[in-house]
C-alpha cells in the first residue's frame, strides 16, 4: 500500500524539518529584541512553528477515502 | 481570604467528583458501553503528561529563563510526529503479548527476561520518586499559598507544611488503590481511572486558561500591553532572548530530547498511551490533538510569569506559586479556588496513574518472579496475595515520594526535580527503540546498557541532590570524590560546558547506547531471545501466534485450567477456556495432554494478570520436562528459514522458466513464419523456373520438329528462348547473390565514390524500363559530389532495385516516380517516391524480409523473386545504414535509406 508508505515518509520529513526549525542555528535567528504585533519575536516564532507542525501533522494524517476500507494499516517497520 | 474549611471541603468535594466520574466510567465499561473508547478521551488522558510541574513549575521556570520551559512541550510535539510509525507498532505488540507495563514490554522484547523486567522496575521506581515528590510539593505549596496568603505578599515567604504533603500522599494512595486495583487482571483496562484522568485534564486546562485570560486581559489589557510594560523591566527584557537559558542551545536540545523520550517512556505515559489504548486508530487523532493541547495550555505561561514578576516586584514570592498568587492578590478568591483545583487535578492525575503503573511493575516484574523463584509464593494462593501486593506497592511508592520530598524537595524548584526523573526515563529509550528496529539487540546488551545508564544517572543526578541537601558531604560534588575534580558528578572528566541535566543525559546515553550496541554485537543470543527479537522487529500480524511450538510436555488440560482458575477464579477461567475451545473448534477433555497451542494460550492468560516474565516462571513450574526446548526452537527456526529459502529459489526458478518459455514461443512463431515464407518461396521459384522452362521447351520442340520452318519464325522463336534463359540466369544469380550478401562471406570492394554519380548511373539503367511503361521519373540531386566509401556496384543495385520496383508498381501513363538525394553532415539520405497503390501498414516491416512478396496487389500475380528488397536491406546494413518505407502523403509510398558519413 504505497499511499500509507508515502504518509509515513511525509511524517518523518516533517519531524526532521521541525527538529531543525526548533534548534540551533535556525532558532538563534529568532532570538532578537524585536516585536511582531507587540509580541517578542522569539516567542512568536516558537508558537508559530508549533502551530504549523500541529496543522501539518493533522492534515497529513487526515483520513483518506481509501477504497480498501477502514482496515487499520499495519504498524510501521514491517 | 478564603476560610480553611471551604478550601478543604472543596478539595474533598472535588476528589469525590473524581470518584463519581471514575465510578461511572467503570459502570459503563462493565455494561459494555465504554465511554473511553474514543480518540478525544484518549488524547485527554495522554495529557496526564501535564502535571503540577506544568501547572505551577512552568511559570516559575519562565520567570527565570524565559522560553526555557518550552522544550518540555516541544519535545512531545516532535515525538508525536513519529507516533503513527513507532507508537502503533508498540501498541500492536503490546496487545499481542498482553503487555501490562513498560517493564513488561522491555522484558518481552528481550526473551521475556526476568532480570530485565526487574531492572527496569528498579530504575522506574527510583527514577520516578523525585517526580512524585514534585507533585506532593506542588499540592502542599498550593495549599499553603491559599491558607496563608493575606492579599499582601509577606517577606517571610510561604511556609511549606510537611504534614500537608503526608496527608496528601495518603489520600492519593487510597484513591489509587480504589480505582487501580479493582481487578487483578491488569490488561483489563482501568476505564474508570482513564475517564477520571481525562476529566482532570479538562479541568486543569480550563483553570490555567482562566487565570491566563484574567492576567492578560483584565490586569494588562492585552498581550501587546503586557509585553510593552515588560520591556521596561531589564530583567524581563533579558528573558525575551535565548541567552536567558543557562546552558544555551545545548540545554535546549537535551531538554527537547529527554522530553521526547519522556512522553512515551515514562511509566504513566506508557500506561495511558499503550496499556489503556482501546483502538490503534486513536493515535491518528492524538498525533495532532495532543500537541494542540500542549500548545493551548502553554500559551499563557509567559504572560503569567511576566505579570507575576512585575506585580510582585521586590517581594519574596516563590515564582512557582505565581499562578495562584496573582488572582489572590487582586482579590479574586473564587478564581483562585478554581486555579487551585486545576493544580490539584494536574498533580493528582499524575500521582494516580504513576502509582498504578509502578505498582503493576513492582508486583509483576520484580516481586512475584522473585517470590516464585524463592518458593515464597505458592501458585495456588496467588489471587488474593497479588491484590494485597499491588495495594502495598501503591502505598510504598507514594511514601517513597514523600520521603524524597522530606529529604530533598525543599531545596529545589519544581522543574529541576522533574527533570531528574525525565533523565531516568530516557534510559528506557535505547532498549525499546533499538529493540524495535534492530534484531541484533540482545538481552545481555540491554541489561548492560540499562545498568550502565542507570548507574551514571544515579551518580550524576541523584547523588548530588542528596549532597546538596546536606545528607552527604558537599565536597563529593565540588570538587569531587577524594578531591579529584575529574570524578565530580557534575563534571565527569572535567566536562564543564554543560548544565547538570545535559551533562547527565550525555554521559548516561553514551554508556547506555554504547553498552547496548557493543555487548549485543559480541553476544550470541539464542532461543527465546532471538525469537522475540524477530517478532518485535517484524511487528507483523503474521507472527501473532508467537512461540506456539516452544512448549512441549505432558501436562493435562485440567492442570492448566486449575492454574488459571487459581489466579482469576473458577468461573472466569472456565469462560476463557470455553471461548478458546469455541474459537479453535476443539473439544477440551480435561484428561487429555494439552497441545502446544493450548499451553501458549494459558501462558498468555496468565500474562494478562501477572505479566510475561512471571507467567513464564509459573508455566515452567507446572510443565513437566524441559519447559523450553532450545533444540526444538532452533529446529523450528531452521525449518522455517529453509522453507523460506527453498520457496524463494523455486519462485526464482519458475520466473526464469517462464521467461525461457516465452522466448521459445517467440522463436517458434518466427520459425513457423519463416517456414511458410520458405514454402512460398519454393513455390514461387518453381513457378518462375517452370514458366521460362516450359516456354523454352515448347519452342525448342517446335523448332526441332518443324524442319521446314519459316526462317523468320525460327529466328523469333530462338530470340524468345534466349530471353527466357537470360531470365533464368538472372533468377539463379539473384538467389546466389543474396545468400552471399546475407552470409557476409563476400565483402564488396570498398572505394571512395560519389553517390550522386552512382544515382545517375542507376537512373540511366532504369530509363528504358520507365519509357516502356510510360512512367515519368524526376530527380533532385545536390550539385556538389556526395562522397562516401562503399561498394559502387552494390549501391547501384540498390537504387536500381528501388527505382524499378517503383516503376513496376505504378500505373502506366499516369505513374510518377521522384528520387531525392539529401546530403547532411552526418548522413546521406535517399528517398524514392511513387504514386502507386502504397503498402499496407502491416506489410511495411515484412516486405524487407527475404522470400516475402506483396501478394495482394492490384496486378494480382507477384512480380519478382521476393528477394529484391531483402538484398537491398542486406546491402544497406552492410554499409551501416538503415532502410524503411513509409506512406507517401496522397497515395503511394516512400522508400528511404540512409548511409552514415563516417564511412568516408
Amino acid at each position: 500500500m504505497p499511499e500509507s508508505k508515502r504518509r509515513n515518509e511525509r511524517l518523518v520529513a516533517l519531524f526532521v524539518a521541525a527538529l531543525l526549525a526548533l534548534n540551533f542555528p535556525l532558532l538563534s535567528l529568532a532570538s532578537v529584541m524585536k516585536q511582531v504585533w507587540g509580541i517578542p519575536v522569539l516567542y512568536f516564532y516558537l508558537f508559530f512553528v508549533w502551530a504549523f507542525i500541529i496543522l501539518a501533522s493533522g492534515l497529513t494524517l487526515k483520513r483518506t477515502r481509501d477504497p480498501s476500507g477502514p482496515a487499520p494499516e499495519p504498524p510501521a517497520g514491517t | 481570604m478564603l476560610p480553611h474549611w471551604l478550601i478543604l471541603s472543596v478539595s474533598f468535594g472535588y476528589l469525590g467528583l473524581l470518584f463519581a466520574v471514575a465510578y461511572y466510567g467503570d459502570k459503563r465499561a462493565d455494561a459494555g458501553r465504554s465511554i473511553i473508547s474514543n480518540p478525544y478521551i484518549y488524547t485527554f488522558s495522554i495529557a496526564v503528561y501535564c502535571t503540577g510541574w506544568t501547572f505551577y513549575g512552568s511559570v516559575g521556570r519562565a520567570a527565570a529563563t524565559g522560553a526555557g520551559f518550552l522544550p518540555i512541550y516541544l519535545g512531545p510535539t516532535l515525538a508525536a510526529l513519529l507516533w503513527w510509525l513507532v507508537l502503533r507498532k508498540i501498541i500492536h505488540l503490546s496487545k499481542v503479548f498482553n503487555i501490562t507495563s513498560i517493564a513488561d514490554f522491555i522484558a518481552s522484547r528481550f526473551g521475556k527476561s526476568m532480570k530485565i523486567g526487574g531492572l527496569v522496575t528498579i530504575i522506574a521506581v527510583v527514577g520516578i520518586m523525585p517526580y512524585i515528590s514534585l507533585q506532593l510539593k506542588a499540592i502542599s505549596l498550593s495549599f499553603n499559598t491559599l491558607f496563608h496568603f493575606h492579599g499582601i505578599p509577606q517577606d517571610s515567604g510561604f511556609f511549606v507544611g510537611e504534614d500537608t504533603a503526608l496527608y496528601v500522599a495518603l489520600i492519593l494512595a487510597v484513591f489509587s488503590i480504589l480505582f487501580g486495583t479493582r481487578h487483578i487482571d491488569v490488561t483489563e483496562r482501568h476505564e474508570g481511572m482513564v475517564a477520571a484522568i481525562a476529566f482532570e485534564s479538562l479541568v486543569k486546562f480550563l483553570a490555567f486558561t482562566a487565570v491566563g485570560l484574567f492576567v492578560t486581559f483584565s490586569i494588562y489589557k492585552g498581550p501587546a500591553n503586557l509585553y510593552a510594560e515588560a520591556m521596561q523591566v531589564p530583567e524581563l527584557a533579558r528573558l525575551m532572548q535565548m541567552d536567558a537559558l543557562p546552558g544555551g542551545y545545548a540545554t535546549w536540545f537535551s531538554l527537547t530530547f529527554i522530553s521526547m523520550t519522556a512522553i512515551m517512556f515514562l511509566p504513566r505515559q506508557f500506561q495511558v498511551l499503550v496499556v489503556e489504548n482501546v483502538n490503534e486508530d486513536h493515535v491518528r487523532t492524538a498525533t495532532w490533538l495532543f500537541p494542540l493541547y500542549l500548545f493551548a495550555i502553554n500559551l499563557f505561561v509567559i504572560p503569567i510569569a511576566f505579570a507575576g514578576v512585575m506585580q510582585f516586584a521586590g517581594a519574596n514570592v516563590d515564582p512557582d506559586t505565581l499562578v495562584l498568587a496573582l488572582p489572590l492578590m487582586h482579590g479574586h478568591n473564587l478564581l483562585a479556588l478554581f486555579v487551585f483545583l486545576g493544580g490539584l487535578s494536574a498533580a493528582t492525575g499524575m500521582v494516580i496513574v504513576e502509582s498504578i503503573a509502578l505498582s503493576t511493575m513492582l508486583s509483576n516484574d520484580l516481586l512475584v518472579p522473585i517470590m516464585l523463584r524463592l518458593k515464597l509464593l505458592r501458585t495456588e494462593a496467588m489471587g488474593g496475595v497479588l491484590l494485597m501486593l499491588r495495594r502495598g506497592c501503591i502505598l510504598g511508592v507514594l511514601l517513597l515520594g514523600y520521603l524524597y520530598f522530606r529529604l530533598i524537595g525543599e531545596s529545589y524548584a519544581l522543574v529541576t526535580i522533574g527533570l531528574v526523573s525525565f533523565a531516568a526515563a530516557a534510559q528506557f529509550a535505547p532498549p525499546i527503540l533499538l529493540g524495535l528496529y534492530w534484531k541484533g539487540a540482545s538481552r545481555t546488551g540491554a541489561l548492560a546498557g540499562l545498568a550502565a545508564g542507570f548507574v551514571v544517572w544515579a551518580y550524576t543526578l541523584l547523588l548530588p541532590s542528596f549532597a546538596k541537601s546536606g545528607w552527604l558531604p558537599i565536597s563529593l560534588v565540588d570538587p569531587g570524590p577524594f578531591g579529584i575534580s575529574a570524578l565530580g558528578p557534575y563534571h565527569l572528566l572535567n566536562l564543564t560546558m554543560f548544565d547538570p541535566i545535559t551533562h547527565s543525559v550525555f554521559w548516561s546515553m553514551l554508556f547506555n547506547v554504547g553498552f547496548l550496541v557493543v555487548v549485543s554485537l559480541y553476544d550470541r543470543p539464542a532461543g527465546l531471545d532471538q525469537l522475540q527479537a524477530a517478532v518485535f522487529v517484524q511487528g507483523s500480524r503474521a507472527s501473532d501466534t508467537g512461540d506456539t511450538r516452544l512448549w512441549h510436555g505432558t501436562t493435562r488440560v485440567a492442570d492448566l485450567m486449575g492454574l488459571v482458575a487459581r489466579l482469576i477464579g473458577v468461573d472466569r477461567a472456565e469462560r476463557a477456556f470455553q471461548a478458546y475451545a469455541q474459537q479453535h473448534r476443539v473439544q477440551l477433555n480435561s484428561d487429555n495432554v494439552a497441545d502446544a497451542t493450548l499451553l501458549e494460550f494459558t501462558e498468555r492468560e496468565l500474562a494478562k494478570t501477572v505479566g510475561a516474565a512471571s507467567a513464564r516462571v509459573m508455566m515452567s513450574s507446572i510443565i513437566e520436562g524441559e519447559a523450553l526446548s532450545i533444540e526444538g526452537l532452533m529446529r523450528i527456526m531452521d525449518e522455517t528459514s529453509q522453507v523460506i529459502e527453498y520457496s524463494r529459489q523455486l519462485e526464482q526458478k519458475s520466473r526464469e522458466l517462464e521467461a525461457a518459455t516465452q522466448e521459445l514461443q517467440r522463436t517458434n512463431e518466427r520459425l513457423k513464419e519463416l517456414d511458410v515464407l520458405k514454402d512460398d518461396f519454393v513455390n514461387t521459384i518453381s513457378h518462375e523456373l517452370r514458366t521460362p522452362l516450359t516456354s523454352i521447351r515448347a519452342l525448342s520442340e517446335i523448332v526441332h520438329d518443324e524442319v521446314n520452318m519459316d526462317p523468320d519464325e525460327r529466328q523469333r522463336f530462338l530470340g524468345i528462348m534466349v530471353k527466357e534463359t537470360e531470365r533464368l540466369t538472372r533468377l539463379v544469380n539473384q538467389v546466389l547473390d543474396f545468400s552471399k550478401i546475407e552470409s557476409g562471406a563476400v565483402r564488396g570492394i570498398q572505394e571512395e565514390l560519389d553517390l550522386a554519380d552512382v544515382t545517375q548511373e542507376a537512373l540511366a539503367a532504369t530509363s528504358q524500363l520507365a519509357r516502356d511503361r510510360d512512367v515519368t521519373i524526376s530527380s533532385q540531386l545536390p550539385s556538389e559530389p556526395v562522397r562516401l566509401i562503399g561498394d559502387r556496384d552494390r549501391l547501384v543495385q540498390v537504387i536500381v532495385n528501388l527505382l524499378s520496383n517503383a516503376i513496376k508498381y505504378c500505373d502506366d501513363q499516369v505513374g510518377k516516380v521522384h528520387l531525392r538525394l539529401i546530403s547532411d553532415p552526418d548522413e546521406v539520405r535517399m528517398e524514392v517516391r511513387d504514386n502507386g497503390p502504397g503498402i499496407r501498414p502491416e506489410e511495411r516491416e515484412r516486405i524487407f524480409e527475404k522470400f516475402h512478396q506483396l501478394s495482394d496487389t492490384v496486378k494480382g500475380k507477384p512480380h519478382g523473386t521476393g528477394l529484391g528488397l531483402a538484398i537491398c536491406k542486406a546491402i544497406i546494413q552492410n554499409h551501416g545504414g538503415r532502410i524503411w518505407v513509409e506512406d507517401n502523403f496522397g497515395g503511394g509510398s516512400i522508400f528511404t535509406f540512409t548511409l552514415p558519413r563516417q564511412a568516408l
